[in-house]
């Protein structure tokens, strides 16, 4: 069958000088799922923002039903039929379901004025016609990531896409979501579209997938047909050596509780209740995982604990006595370690020095400043004992953070963070976007810290993460904790599914 | 070659917007002048070609520095502060009025100079808490709070002068002369170049100093790099905010009282002279670094000083000279200027680099 879609020899290089594709090559055929696999940094997105004419390659042709095609934009991509559902939703949050769907294409009357009821209309014979079963009269912020996807599905639809790229869209769902997306698209395929679906899950890839192509370090390693390949050769050819999935060894000597919270409750600015009377504790040696959907509370909580929120009520305890409402600084003299989840926002100033990146809870302290003075010389060879110790790889100290991938810049704040002696860390996603190399690593330090008697608090949303790491798990939900699992042996991410869903509880 | 246009390209970057700066004013010049060649021997060559000129061009650049630098502190903090205007205006006016007010105890000159700058630099000081202390504490927009401020203070500034220290038998409104112990010294013959120059560049080293090698510099730069990060990793950030207006402003102050010390020896200013935003101008092509700085205010200084020596001696209007030095300044603080030509060496360097790795492993 002749190709859909064809891209030849691919070059983007971008303004900061990372080379994203070098001569990427993939045929697609139509009426396909094809899955794009590749690690984080691998080229998988660009290559699709190329597609769809967000950004522009240097070298190399676009074929689109055999014909060349230049996008400089979005929209023209669109009207060759591509659409593009984003890992981050791009949805009129304040407006309804419907008029999301159509705007841009509403339907007027005498050519100035809305006319709602017809809109309505055509997007409920759509809605219906694909069997994608949206509240159509609902406001899209009330509504759940998996239900606010298919709304993005549907609004593609609705432009007559013919190609659909779908951008990591199970991140940031449960496996129970994941389940009913996968029925959309195979319906979808079955109803003659053509589907590109990147990720980087692989036990996704195999499920859904007719075709796979495999991406590594900007190029493709490889495209096969999805029957014929297993997923840990897939994860092979994804990483370029053999990795392992298993969980990390368990530490025999946990010691006592030093960390505790207790019935902590918060009001936001709307007066939502967003977390409601949350307890847990975390004994010495031991990793307590947080399981749960983005936005249940997790960030809230994190910040409530290190300092950055005020809590409405409730109390935290590290060793027994309150820290609660204390400064960020106070808390990080406690030996209270934080990984934040938005590292470039929280985590380093890109601009900065590495240097000065390493030393930014510490600068004020004995050796690294004397009087008003800052040490320098001091200061330079901590931040190379630190780079060495944490395997970062940087051209030098006096480099800018923003000269690092992803993952040293996240092992820049893991470096920071462990290296202050913590007694406890606080890790929110800290393995998020970075390669699985620099992932191994740092759960690695995780580990060894653990075992040097830290107690860890880890929020994740990759389950797998949480599995592998995890001494004991507690589910949240809607800013409840609604499971606790004290035996980690058995538990499955399908086991954790229902309760991140909110449809089991059990506390 | 490429790797060296990539690790200096800022600096190839000025250089070329100043040429290209100057080829668009001898294509102006030629375009009004009659005598076009002379008229650009004055404008670029004219500023050297006489001591006091030369001069000029150093007493000028005096206060630009002091404003410079005053700016150049909160902007390291990515606080938008700008009023130096206002704070080197207020402070020269009640410096004035502090100096005047304690002549009769007859201090020895050199306390008494020192006193009258530090009284000015905490009038700036105090004047600049306003809007830091608003944006600290009620997240204030500090531009539209500082720019207010400078009206503020140049009516305060005014009504001090006019109603309290006036010399009624001057013919024109400014304030009492300040007695001679008090002037900082014109040390070059036929020049007004004053003590102040070497005051401002003295108070350069002593910002660059501060801002890279003391803790609050440190600090202050992480907020201005990063709010986010500088909170969370524990810095005051309140207290950054409120003391890099402060600080600046102190310079601010020194600044305005410097001038009046130095230069007319009385306060006889009756429109704001300025220098604040000339400050804020040099502060941004500098990028906030006090030493660079010192090389811009003298550049543009030296702008200033051919223009006033075009306008003199030729035929070319003074307004020219203003669409010169805007041309100049606009293309380089155009952050986006020749930046595709950055881009495309850096792409050949990507794939260079590429086809080394590949034929190295």
């Amino acid at each position: 069958m002749d190709p859909i879609i064809s891209v030849k020899k691919i070059v983007k290089v971008y303004p900061n000088g990372v080379a994203a594709n070098k001569g990427v090559s993939i045929d697609i055929e139509p009426n396909t799922i094809h899955a794009i696999v590749g690690e984080n940094g691998a080229g998988k997105t660009t290559l699709m923002k190329i597609l769809f004419g967000i950004e522009e390659a240097q070298e190399g042709k676009i074929f689109i039903r055999g014909k060349e095609v230049h996008f400089k934009s979005p929209l023209e991509a669109i009207k060759m039929g591509i659409g593009m559902v984003h890992q981050h939703l791009m949805l009129a949050e304040g407006l309804t379901v419907y008029e999301n769907l159509m705007l841009g294409i509403e339907p007027t009357m005498f050519g100035i004025f809305l006319n709602k009821k017809r809109a309505f209309e055509i997007a409920d014979a759509y809605s219906k016609k694909f069997g994608l079963d949206v509240p159509l009269n609902k406001k899209v912020k009330d509504l759940s990531v998996g239900i606010k996807q298919r709304v993005e599905i549907l609004k593609a639809l609705l432009r007559n896409i013919e190609i659909i790229i779908l951008d990591e869209p199970t991140s940031l769902l449960t496996p129970q979501e994941t389940e009913v997306l996968f029925k959309t698209l195979f319906s979808l395929r079955d109803s003659g579209k053509t589907i590109i679906f990147i990720s980087h899950k692989l036990k996704e890839v195999k499920a859904i997938a007719d075709k796979v192509t495999i991406m590594r370090k900007g190029k493709v390693v490889k495209t096969v047909d999805a029957e014929n390949i297993s997923e840990h050769e897939i994860a092979r050819l994804m990483v370029g050596r053999e990795i392992t999935f298993e969980h990390i060894p368990k530490n025999e000597n946990v010691g006592n509780v030093i960390f505790e919270v207790k019935n902590l409750s918060y009001k936001n600015d709307e007066n939502v209740e967003v977390l409601k009377n949350i307890s847990f504790s975390i004994r010495s040696g031991e990793i307590l995982a947080i399981a749960g959907v983005e936005g249940n509370g997790q960030a809230e909580l994190v910040e409530i604990l290190t300092g950055l929120k005020k809590a409405t009520s409730g109390n935290v305890l590290l060793d027994g006595r309150s820290i609660l409402g204390l400064s960020p600084r106070e808390i990080r003299e406690k030996k209270i370690s934080h990984i934040p989840e938005d590292r470039m926002k929280n985590g380093v100033a890109d601009k900065a020095k590495i240097k000065e990146n390493l030393i930014s809870d510490r600068y004020y302290k004995e050796g690294f400043s004397k009087g008003q003075k800052l040490n320098w010389n001091y200061i330079n060879r901590e931040s190379y004992r630190l780079i060495k110790k944490f395997n970062i790889l940087v051209p030098s100290v006096e480099a800018p953070a923003s000269a690092l991938s992803g993952g040293n810049i996240q092992k820049i704040v893991v470096a920071r963070e462990l290296s202050a002696s913590p007694r406890v860390i606080i890790a929110d996603q800290p393995i998020r976007g970075i390669d699985v190399g620099s992932e191994e690593l740092v759960h690695n330090f995780f580990e060894e810290a653990r075992d040097n008697g830290s107690a860890i608090l880890l929020i994740s949303a990759d389950l797998d993460e949480i599995l592998k790491l995890a001494t004991r798990i507690i589910v949240i939900y809607n800013g409840e904790i609604v499971g606790r699992f004290n035996n980690v042996n058995n538990i499955t991410a399908q086991d954790l599914g229902p309760y991140m869903l909110g449809i089991k509880r059990e506390v | 070659m490429e790797k060296f246009i990539l690790k200096y390209f800022n600096l190839i970057r000025t250089i070329i917007a100043i040429l290209i700066g100057v080829a668009i004013s001898i294509f102006i010049i030629f375009f009004v002048s009659k005598n076009a060649l002379g008229s650009l021997k004055y404008f670029f060559l004219g500023p050297f070609l006489s001591k006091s000129r030369l001069g000029n061009i150093f007493e000028s650049a005096t206060p630009i520095l002091f404003c410079g630098i005053a700016a150049a502190i909160p902007f390291q903090a990515s606080q938008f502060n700008i009023g130096q205007e206002g704070a080197f205006f207020l402070s020269a006016a009640i410096g004035t009025g502090f100096a005047l007010s304690v002549s009769s105890i007859k201090l020895p000159g050199f306390i008494y100079v020192i006193l009258t700058l530090l009284a000015a630099g905490i009038v700036g000081a105090l004047w600049s808490f306003i809007p830091g202390f608003l944006k600290a504490k009620w997240k204030v927009n500090i531009i539209v709070s500082s720019l207010m401020s400078n009206y503020i203070a140049y009516f305060i500034g005014l009504y001090i002068i006019n109603y309290h220290f006036r010399d009624k038998s001057a013919g024109f409104l400014t304030s009492y002369r300040l007695p001679e112990s008090d002037w900082l010294k014109q040390f070059i013959p036929g020049t007004r170049v004053h003590i102040g120059v070497l005051i401002a560049i003295a108070c350069a080293f002593i910002v660059y100093y501060f801002l890279y090698y003391t803790k609050l510099g440190y600090e202050i730069r992480m907020v201005g790099f990063n709010f986010h990060f500088a909170k969370y990793s524990g810095i005051d950030v309140f207290k950054v905010i409120v003391l890099s207006s402060i600080i600046g402003g102190f310079f601010a102050g020194i600044g305005g009282m410097s001038e009046v010390m130095g230069i007319h020896r009385r306060f006889l200013w009756q429109i704001s002279p300025g220098y604040g935003w000339d400050g804020i101008v040099v502060a941004i092509i500098g990028k906030n670094n006090p030493l660079l700085i010192i090389f811009v205010s003298l550049f543009l200084a030296y702008l200033r000083t051919g223009g006033q020596v075009l306008n003199l001696l030729s035929d070319v209007p003074y307004e020219i000279v203003s669409v010169i030095e805007s041309v100049i300044i606009l293309l380089i603080t155009a952050e986006a200027f020749l930046e595709n030509i950055k881009y495309r060496i850096t792409v050949k360097e990507a794939e260079r680099k590429e086809i080394i790795d590949e034929s190295s492993s």
